[in-house]
């Protein structure tokens, strides 16, 4: 400006500028008018979906899970409530802190909740880190609660049973949903953390008894607290289930193997309702359920005794000389053996360069088809094996279903080993040896069987051929309608024998209790009829020196009795293996006989069963 | 001499603007926290009422006393102000690391938020007089004289406040008339300076001051930390969408997740309930505003009407472009109000105060005072 400017061209000079001023404030406006339509118009729905995501948290309602019976209505599962605690990672602010404050608080590892957070993808899903808090522990959670924002104390079901260890087996236990389930069909749409069956009936029916999971949207505020409810989907509990089994056999069977491991399988003969069945050693399926830590699990899951194993449908035992009743059965169905034919039992049967030895020293002398079934002459079988061949065997051996599953509803099933010709060739790429015949015509070498397939086929030798499909649980009420749909009993047909074999067979288990091996199941109250067994363990077994009782535990044979009473119309048919005892005469019969008597004396005095079909 | 005349119509349109941001406000105010208030305690958006009602009280005193006579007294209130900043430091009641307010009793008085009025008064005054003067008398001076204030509010310190000083001064100057060569001598100058006036500045900021500068280049870096109230605030607004999501489902702001939703964000509140077509009916009242002040600014009788005028306008201007700037994640968030909108008693009176000192302006243009 030079010094000839006027007063009043330095007004204007003032006003000139101050136009910029307006204009540059007026420019700021438009420029933020065009960030505001970028962020509300352009991008409106990508803020509108955080925003939503800020406000709004969805917590699963768990379904009550359908309660459990044994077939006198006697509770098996039930629910009790239990307070879990919740986590949700979007609103935490302190990780850290809040690790440190639950390890306080509750003594939750450190590591455990890092792991548990880590693992959920959805920060704004809440995450269970935490279940069955104690009072207390929920009473000190709650009292931090504004300290630990992301927190939340639920109180859900949690399933319960009353039993304990009890029927563990067949019950199973439930977990969290794993991601290698949730591709599996039948947990296909299961929100992560739903509860499912791990193992026995609450895997096998877990549709059934699971319900239908709800909802409940609720709005937080910036803390997290809950502010109101948004939307709720009630959830729907799952059916019950009754089963066949009856509890006190349940309890009396794992009573009588007691520390023993084993296992007990008791039938319905009539239509194969699983009375019982036990597996020992046992586990609490409360335990499991209530979400283990790490360490104990792996206690569980490396303990050298498999007491997760149920032994009546995983254990694959060789059936011992309870299989003779399928190879007496294939004789007596040949034109190449009769009831009538004898052999003279001089305790050794040579074969090859080898001597096959019966387990009476110096031999039973000479026997018929029933005594030697009586005496369970090895001798007379080796003949019989050596005359008939390995495929007719086998194929009577399939007959009793033997080398299939039987279909129970329970998870996991084995099926054991038939073995045959084509068997060998196929699965060892060997050709058979005659000398195997012998030893698979007394239940050892390759065969193999469950308890529960044992059980199958006593029941069908003592109805008269029928193999039915064991049915753990017979009827489903539905919790919708309150109707009880009943599951019927199915067999999967029948044992080709002709009635002379049936009767034979049944004459000559009769005879094992009464005059043979099986004379310590011989009951005062009612006649039972079986078969002993005694299955050599496989493996090297040291040379055998003396008696069973002074070979290490672990190399003793297995004890089997397989058993079905009344003789002449028979309703019970059980199988026992009590492992590493000795002979099933001694160790298992009297098992057998203890069940047997106590199912028919109260079936003879208490109307109870009578009952129990109107549940 | 006092104007008497009735209002015109000018005057009319003016009030109403103003009224009508006002009202904006309190709405606002109120919709972050609807309901009773704790115990003992009147809720914020009456609170905010009665700082209006005293806000009328400032602006009505602030027409009468005329423009002239207040410059008269600028140095005079200009130091009183200085010796209230330099109190502040002693007794002031320090929060969140800054000491910036006056406790009175229950209301809390930030001198800060005066002294911006003030340096527009003083700094007015001054250019008046020394209309044909250098350019150090043009910068040097009126810098020296900005400066303790200046440095006052940053030993708070308060950020934001220090910003609005510093462009009120250099708005001031640049309408006050400075020569483009000497601007561009300043811009040398200052850009020869900056490194090591970043250095000072940056080593001087308080931790929190210079997180919120860092997460305001990308606020989702962290968002549960220092990026939440950045982040918060755009979720806010953008969530509005085109018309906005109403008062009760302004879940963002009455679910807290907005924080300081009545104070400096108090714009987000808005603009997540009544969405883009809402801000946009604000951004003219703004607008309205400017312009209004502009004119009056315009046609000021003198180069100190003139002067005055424009430092009023350039002080709320910056106020409002850096508040909804920060709130919509383009300038890093300071603590600065937005003008007649955000709760607050200085900053309410302060502003209702430089709008009456407009209307002041714009009354004694038509008259001879002398």
């Amino acid at each position: 400006m030079s010094k000839f400017t006027t007063q009043h061209e330095d007004f204007k000079n003032l006003q000139r500028r101050l136009l910029y001023l307006r204009l540059g404030l007026l420019l700021g406006l438009l420029l933020l008018s065009v960030r505001l339509w970028y962020l509300q118009v352009v991008k409106g729905t990508y803020y509108r979906a955080l925003s939503e995501q800020n406000r709004v948290r969805t917590v699963d309602l768990k379904p009550a899970r359908g309660l459990i019976f044994d077939r006198h209505g006697e509770l098996l599962a039930n629910n009790i409530p239990s307070f879990n605690l919740y986590l949700t990672v979007e609103d935490i602010r302190d990780r850290e802190g809040l690790a440190a404050a639950l390890e306080d608080l509750i003594g939750l590892p450190r590591a455990e909740t890092k792991k548990r957070l880590a693992l959920q993808a959805k920060s704004y899903l809440p995450i269970m880190v935490k279940a069955g808090l104690t009072l207390r522990e929920a009473a000190l959670i709650e009292g931090h609660r504004l300290d630990l924002p992301g927190l939340r104390i639920q109180a859900e079901s949690q399933r319960n049973y009353p039993q304990g260890p009890l029927g563990g087996h067949l019950l199973g236990y439930v977990g969290e949903v794993s991601p290698e389930q949730q591709d599996e069909p039948a947990f296909a749409g299961l929100s992560q953390g739903s509860i499912v069956g791990k193992a026995g009936v609450e895997k096998t029916y877990d549709q059934v008894i699971r319900g239908t999971a709800g909802e409940k949207t609720i709005e937080v505020d910036a803390r997290g607290n809950e502010r109101k409810t948004v939307e709720v989907v009630e959830q729907t509990p799952g059916d019950d289930l009754y089963l066949s089994l009856d509890l006190r056999m349940q309890q009396m069977a794992e009573s009588l193997l007691g520390e023993e491991a084993g296992a007990v399988v008791a039938l319905d003969a009539t239509n194969g309702d699983v009375l019982a069945m036990a597996s020992r050693p046992a586990f609490d399926p409360n335990q499991l359920s209530r979400g283990l830590t790490s360490a104990v699990w792996d206690q569980i899951v490396s303990d050298a005794r498999h007491p997760l194993t149920n032994r009546a449908l995983q254990g694959q035992y060789p059936p011992g000389s309870t299989f003779k009743i399928v190879v007496a059965s294939a004789a007596l169905e040949s034109d190449k053996w009769s009831s009538d034919t004898k052999v003279r039992c001089t305790g050794a049967f040579p074969s090859g360069n080898h001597v096959f030895k019966d387990w009476k020293k110096g031999g039973h002398g000479v026997m018929d088809m029933e005594q030697a079934i009586v005496n369970s002459c090895d001798v007379y079988f080796y003949n019989i094996g050596h005359r008939l061949g390995i495929d007719a065997i086998a194929e009577t051996a399939r007959w009793f279903g033997l080398g299939q599953p039987t279909g129970i509803d329970l998870p996991s099933e084995r099926v054991g080993t038939v073995p045959s010709t084509e068997w060998k060739q196929r699965v060892r790429k060997e050709p058979w040896y005659a000398g195997e015949t012998i030893s698979a015509a007394i239940g050892q070498g390759y065969v193999t069987v469950t308890p529960l397939q044992m059980a199958v086929a006593t029941a069908a030798v003592a109805n008269g051929g029928v193999l039915y499909k064991p049915r753990l649980v017979r009827a489903v009420r539905e919790r919708s309608s309150s109707h009880l749909r009943e599951i019927p009993p199915q067999d999967r047909g029948t044992v080709p024998l002709q009635d002379r074999t049936f009767a034979l067979l049944h004459e000559s288990l009769h005879g094992v209790v009464t005059h043979g091996t099986g004379g310590r199941a011989r009951s005062k109250i009612v006649e039972i009829a079986g078969k002993t067994g005694t299955a050599q363990t496989v493996g090297a077994r040291p040379v055998q020196i003396g008696t069973n009782q002074d070979v290490p535990k672990q190399f003793r044979d297995h004890a089997w009795f397989v058993a079905y009473a009344p003789a002449d119309a028979p309703k019970i048919a059980v199988a026992v293996i009590v492992e590493n005892t000795g002979h099933g005469g001694t160790f298992a019969a009297p098992i057998a006989k203890a069940l047997i008597e106590e199912y028919l004396k109260v079936s003879e005095t208490d109307d109870r069963h009578q009952n129990a079909r109107q549940f | 001499m006092i104007d008497t005349r009735t209002p015109d119509n000018f005057e009319w349109r003016f009030v109403l603007v103003a009224m009508g941001i006002l009202a904006v406000g309190v709405t606002s105010i109120y919709s972050v926290a609807p309901g009773p208030a704790p115990a003992g305690q009147a809720p914020l958006y009456a609170k905010q009422l009665a700082w209006i009602l005293i806000g009328t009280l400032a602006f009505l005193a602030a027409i009468a006393i005329d423009y002239h006579k207040l410059a008269r007294h600028a140095y005079v209130l200009y130091a009183l102000t200085l010796l209230l900043l330099a109190l502040v430091l002693v007794m002031g009641r320090s929060s969140r690391g800054a000491q910036r307010w006056f406790a009175l009793g229950p209301i809390a008085f930030q001198p800060s938020e005066v002294a911006k009025l003030v340096l527009v008064l003083v700094l007015a005054k001054y250019f008046a007089d020394v209309q044909r003067a250098g350019w150090v008398q043009r910068v040097i001076v009126p810098g020296l004289l900005m400066l303790p204030g200046l440095l006052l509010i940053l030993k708070q310190p308060d950020l934001g406040t220090a910003m609005s000083f510093s462009f009120i001064f250099v708005s001031m100057v640049l309408v006050g008339g400075l020569h483009a060569k000497a601007l561009g001598m300043g811009v040398l100058f200052t850009s020869m300076l900056f490194p090591f006036a970043w250095e000072l500045v940056w080593t001087s900021l308080h931790d929190y001051q210079r997180e919120r500068i860092l997460t305001f280049w990308d606020p989702t870096i962290d968002p549960a930390g220092k990026g939440y109230h950045a982040l918060q605030a755009r979720i806010a607004i953008g969530s509005g969408g085109l018309l906005g999501k109403g008062l009760d489902e302004a879940t963002q702001s009455r679910l807290k997740f907005l924080p300081e939703g009545h104070t400096d964000f108090v714009f987000a509140v808005f603009a997540e309930q009544w969405g883009f077509i809402g801000v946009l009916v604000l951004f003219l009242l703004f607008a309205a505003l400017i312009f209004l002040a502009a004119e009056i600014a315009f046609k000021a009788k003198d180069p100190l009407g003139l002067l005055l005028a424009a430092g009023i306008l350039s002080m709320l201007g910056f106020c409002l472009m850096v508040n909804v700037g920060m709130t919509m994640g383009i300038f890093p968030i300071v603590g600065i109000p937005l003008p007649l909108m955000s709760y607050g008693g200085t900053t309410t009176v302060t502003s209702m105060a430089a709008l009456g000192l407009l209307l002041n302006v714009k009354r004694r243009r038509l008259t001879l005072f002398y």
